[in-house]
């Protein structure tokens, strides 16, 4: 390795940035490295062995086009239609997530004994659901509601499973998270809210939710992410979604650009709401530091 | 009903008292924080209980608004037993308002709104008149102008008289005072004390848990000294101030005049 002019300057690093003057130049040298680190990266790739290959194989431009558009003629669909199929399931999971994962969090958080078994469903719930692997999940609900026969609960198409599967899943841990903003709320949130002749619900709707799901929002974005990557899944029931179209033009075609097309497309979907988790946690500090202020 | 006779029964000597604890006993697993409190509040009657800390102050007045089940005895609201089993708490705690040392304003709400909601949804007053309601009592505080803050904008002296406020917006029959100033800087405990003797003065039955002993002797028709979930001794302040009986009365009057509180 030589030794780049960047290394004579380095100082030893710094506790919250430097002091006065240094703002510049550290922006101008984390710029630096940070554009020398992707071009080491850039440099290896290329000059590999087998770098040729792989950029032929993976990132193939007419197969990333091709694969992108489809071509049912051609006996493969348009990945960029396909991924529609994951935004709406995404959507449409979110939305009974949110509701179901609720009631089982204010079911998990109630007391009193006429509520205990279903407290010990709500447990044994979380619980399956949180230890079973979501591809097993969405195996079982897409092979097992269609082979019990049934009107209507057997008639459904694969994407229809597919996102039973995933609220069943994600509830299990959507409630936890829930609980976790619930238990954020101090005690005496509850005391005050009661002293003023609250019912147990009414503080709950009214007080504890109201600040606790504001402390959880972050949380909540950052478990979305993660069910907009796993709609994928759904492929394993044979609906034509991003991951599948993909995987059937790389079997029709024998190239894998058409991965690389489906995962720029999932990047395009959970990028933007990662930023926006990122945006909200920092409002959020700012507005507490300016709340500690006084 | 055999209510044992108190000197203090307030001017209808006929009528029940606004609250009576019968032999109120408080554990909290092997820890016996109240060991037996007789009191009887009269209509009217404003009473502090002093005691150092960890004396039962707070847990009395925890439990004689329900947020704190009591272990044995009873408590009885104008003659009624609120400890009797199948009470409704949430039906009791509309005529009894508490005051917490730390304010516990809900922080999400503006002022208004923190004051409404309970007449709101718990009377089921319409809006318009919990706010006309809300309204009036922020003037009367001489905090008008603060109806539409949110309560991370306010003073910690502000922030307590919107709590009272919050409370007597209910019209509760008996006010709670759990330490209100112990969490305030210096300067802020006049201004809400100074409402909690508007509120003597208008007659509202008061039991204040306080360490304010200047203030105890002001307001006070009896001061109770707590000590070791007992009282130990309760009289009028001047006697209990002037003239303490107990020996361990005596001695935590001393220990608050060393430190320079009384």
């Amino acid at each position: 390795m030589t030794e780049s002019p960047l290394d004579l300057t380095r100082r030893g690093p710094r506790l919250l940035g430097g002091g006065g003057g240094g703002q510049g130049r550290a922006v101008a040298l984390s710029t630096a490295s940070t554009v020398v680190v992707v071009a080491v990266i850039a440099a290896l790739f290329l000059l590999a062995p087998g770098s040729a290959q792989v950029r032929h194989t993976f990132f193939s431009p007419p197969d990333l086009w091709h694969s992108l558009i489809g071509d049912p003629a051609k006996g493969y669909y348009s990945i960029g239609v396909a991924i529609w199929l994951n935004i709406r399931m995404f959507l449409v999971a979110e939305v009974f997530i949110l509701v179901f994962a609720l009631i089982l969090a204010i079911i998990r958080q109630s007391s009193g004994p006429v509520l205990l078994p279903l407290r010990v469903l709500a447990l044994l719930y979380v619980d399956i659901f949180r230890g079973v692997p979501t591809i097993l999940v969405i195996y079982a609900v897409g092979f097992g509601l269609p082979a019990l026969d049934l009107s209507v609960v057997s008639t459904q198409g694969p994407a229809v499973y597919g996102v039973i599967a995933l609220i069943l899943s994600y509830s299990a841990y959507v409630c936890e998270v829930y609980r976790a903003g619930i238990n954020a709320v101090p005690l005496a949130q509850a005391s005050a809210a009661r002293s003023v002749g609250l019912t147990q619900a009414q503080s709950m709707r009214y007080v504890i939710l109201p600040q606790g799901i504001r402390t959880i929002i972050p949380a909540l974005l950052n478990d979305f992410i993660s069910l907009q990557k796993d709609t994928a899944l759904v492929s394993v029931l044979g609906s034509i979604e991003a991951n599948r179209a993909a995987e059937i033009y790389s079997a029709t075609v024998f190239n894998y650009s058409s991965y690389v097309v489906a995962a720029a497309l999932f990047l395009l979907l959970t990028i933007p709401l990662a930023r926006f988790t990122d945006h909200l946690i920092a409002r959020d500090r700012a507005r507490r530091l300016a709340g500690a202020g006084r | 009903m055999s209510i044992p006779l108190s000197p203090y029964r307030g001017s209808s000597p006929n009528s029940p008292a606004a609250v009576e604890l019968r032999q109120v006993r408080k554990s909290y697993g092997s820890n016996e924080v109240l060991r037996g409190i007789d009191l009887t509040v009269a209509s009217h009657e404003v009473i502090c209980l002093i005691g150092a800390s960890g004396s039962g102050k707070s847990t009395l007045l925890r439990c004689v608004n329900l947020l704190e089940p009591v272990t044995a005895g009873s408590i009885l609201l104008s003659g009624a037993e609120i400890t009797a089993p199948g009470v409704n708490a949430d039906v009791v705690r509309r005529h009894i308002g508490i005051v917490f040392q730390s304010f516990n304003l809900f922080p999400h709400m503006t002022v208004l709104r923190n004051i409404t909601l309970g007449p709101v949804k718990a009377l089921k007053m319409p809006r318009a008149e919990a706010d006309q309601l809300a309204r009036d009592l922020l003037g009367r505080f001489g905090l008008a102008d603060r109806a539409g803050e949110y309560p991370d904008r306010l003073s910690g002296g502000q922030q307590q008289r919107v709590a009272m406020i919050r409370a007597l917006a209910m019209s509760p029959r008996l006010m709670l005072f759990d330490e209100v100033t112990s969490a305030l800087d210096p300067d802020l405990v006049a201004e809400v004390l100074d409402v909690i003797r508007e509120l003597a003065s208008s007659g509202m039955t008061m039991l204040l848990a306080t360490h304010e002993m200047g203030f105890a002797r002001d307001v006070a028709s009896r001061v109770a000294f707590l000590a070791d979930g007992e009282i130990v001794e309760l009289a009028p302040p001047a006697d209990l101030f002037g003239n303490p009986q107990q020996e361990r009365t005596q001695r935590f009057l001393r220990r608050v005049t060393d430190a320079g509180r009384l």
